[in-house]
């Protein structure tokens, strides 16, 4: 960056940083309970209630990621990008229905992840193998793409963020990170959370109120705007174009979303299945706050930050993803740009802590405890989360660093792919009594080789153009191979049902 | 584990009203019907429709699912 470090707001970014890291430390302390068990680490104790909940699952939904990545669609692509506002609208009556139902399961059964549910269920680890290794696998590149948040912040206040020297601010943040998640568990994500969602709304509150007097309103806004961008393309007569995938995308990632292990660690941490349906009313707060940060990406294409000078350098290097900080450094006096660039680092700290708890319960439980030490003790096996969730963070680190960004990105598109895989298993299996494992299994290897194949063949774009009697229906991915998924796991149950004698009457009663 | 500390009500089923829960699929075919709010007229305070409809759904969607549950309790 021209002109050196914003040192007013590196001051402010740090101070905050500061306090969130005291806080995370604390938080071990907090309704505390026997960190040695796995759900009182991993879990909080299931303790959470209404507010808590709705902290730590707006924090961890809601990332920093998000804040940066959807505004800059806008930026770059235009309306597209706002299917991020029907996909928050979709995921709440989902998280209505089917999850309470999954907590009092899990809570009945002593479950830590969607995997211990899965197991419990079939009796089939192999299944349960198969939804922990997709979860894991979905979430790596997730965790690296929030620090990709981070770094974009911290190179906006003039750090230089290139070169060895330059990846230190990113590595001490992640050893602040590992330590209080190490220590606290979930406690530490959701006290940060609170801290986290007062600068984001004071942020957000800032930039919708601010930007259009600067600008001369919304209107004045969107007019400036090219066509092109304000409105999805009008398909051709032959064809549903960017309407189908529009709706499509919105709908295959609101699936997606609650099967990230992260999201399932949130819902299951609260105190009782009505915590989740009260959060299931009350978190579209953060859409609507969601909506408007998109819109920032707008508000940068009205101030013109592209054809500024100062910032040439940063859209080099960062792309649109520089879009939202630009804005903040144009309008902004330079206390503030620290307390919105710190939001979104410490937006990033918060889903990042609970990601790396979460793979790191699903490795202990699932793979760790089910298939290498089946006689491993309470504490030995919150003590093997605890390292696993140090040694996530580090892969993460190592991501970035080292591979392309590119990468990420495309591994973070098949991720939502992959983890769409595990819906019959862990979603369908809560209302379909005759499903069976090893169908599902089966299912779900037809559904990930076929979504991966789908996406390398389509260079790496998420739309598939489907024809079907020449009409053409683009289509989401993760949607067309999920399909595929639940009729071949429909089709085969029946068949494997024919097999099984031992059909578990008894314990279906604890399920469907 | 099971906290037995605490034997706290599990409400794993809610009161069930039969049709009730078909309201939650009101906003979802909104949401899909995308050519019925791909349109800049009429705007709402400098909003295009695209964007303002949108938004107003997130809210609707939250007392749809708050009557939902208010129906439940």
């Amino acid at each position: 960056m021209s002109g050196g470090i914003n040192w007013t707001a590196a001051i402010v970014f740090v101070a905050l940083f500061v306090l969130v890291t005291w806080i995370g430390f604390i938080a071990a302390h907090w309704r505390k309970g026997d960190l040695d068990q796995l759900h009182e680490w991993g879990l909080g104790g299931r303790r959470f209630g209404t507010m808590v909940t709705w902290f730590l699952v707006g924090g961890d939904l809601y990332t920093a990621y998000t804040f940066v990545a959807v505004p800059a669609v806008l930026f770059g692509a235009g309306a597209l990008g706002f299917f991020a506002v029907p996909y928050t609208i979709l995921i709440y009556p989902l998280l209505y229905v089917a999850f309470p139902r999954l907590w009092a399961i899990a809570h009945r059964h002593g479950y830590v992840t969607s995997a211990d549910f899965v197991t419990g269920r079939f009796g089939n680890r192999w299944l349960g193998l198969a939804v922990s290794f997709t979860g894991i696998l979905a979430t790596m590149p997730y965790i690296a793409l929030q620090l990709v948040g981070m770094q974009v912040v911290i190179g906006a206040m003039g750090i230089e963020t290139s070169g060895w020297l330059g990846d230190l601010p990113l590595i001490i943040a992640f050893i602040i990170l590992a330590a209080f998640t190490y220590t606290s568990g979930l406690r530490a994500p959701a006290m940060i959370a609170v801290v986290k969602d007062v600068l984001i709304y004071a942020t957000v509150l800032a930039a919708i109120i601010a930007v259009p007097i600067h600008i001369g309103g919304y209107d004045k806004m969107f007019a400036a705007i090219p066509p092109a961008k304000l409105l999805l393309a009008t398909p051709p007569a032959d064809s549903y174009g960017a309407f189908s995938a529009y709706g499509s995308l919105a709908l295959g990632s609101a699936l997606a979303l609650f099967l990230y292990p992260h999201s399932i660690t949130g819902i299951l941490s609260s105190s009782s299945a009505g915590v989740i349906r009260r959060n299931a009313v009350m978190l579209p707060a953060y859409s609507v706050m969601l909506g408007f940060l998109a819109l920032v990406g707008f508000m940068a294409i009205a101030i013109g930050v592209g054809a500024m000078p100062a910032f040439a350098d940063g859209f080099k290097r960062y792309g649109a993803n520089f879009s939202v900080p630009a804005l903040f450094l144009a309008l902004f006096p330079s206390w503030f740009v620290g307390i919105a660039f710190a939001a979104i680092a410490i937006g990033a700290l918060v889903p990042a802590a609970i990601m790396s708890i979460a793979t790191a319960n699903t490795f202990t439980r699932n793979i760790y405890r089910a298939f290498l030490n089946p006689a491993c003790s309470d504490a030995q096996e919150s003590q093997v989360a605890k390292i696993v969730s140090l040694v996530v963070k580090a892969g993460a680190l190592v991501f970035i660093f080292a591979l392309p960004l590119q990468f990420a990105l495309y591994l973070q598109l098949l991720g939502g792919v992959w983890i769409i895989q595990t819906a019959p298993s862990v979603l369908l299996t809560l209302y379909a009594r005759f499903l069976n494992g090893w169908a599902l299994l089966i299912g779900w290897v037809v559904g990930f080789v076929l979504g991966t194949w789908m996406v390398v063949l389509n260079n790496w774009t998420p739309i598939w153009p489907l024809h079907v009697g020449g009409v053409t229906f683009p289509c989401y991915i993760a949607i067309l191979s999920v399909i595929v998924n639940v009729a071949v796991s429909v089709v085969l149950s029946p068949l494997f049902n024919l097999r099984a004698d031992a059909r578990r009457a008894g314990a279906f009663e604890d399920y469907a | 584990m099971p906290n037995p500390q605490e034997p706290k009500p599990v409400h794993a089923v809610p009161r069930a009203v039969p049709w009730a829960r078909c309201l939650l699929l009101i906003p979802v075919v909104a949401m899909l019907w995308v050519s019925s709010y791909n349109r800049i007229e009429p705007t709402l305070a400098g909003f295009p429709f695209f964007y303002w409809y949108q938004l107003m759904w997130v809210l609707l969607s939250a007392v749809i699912i708050g009557i939902v549950h208010a129906m439940e309790r």
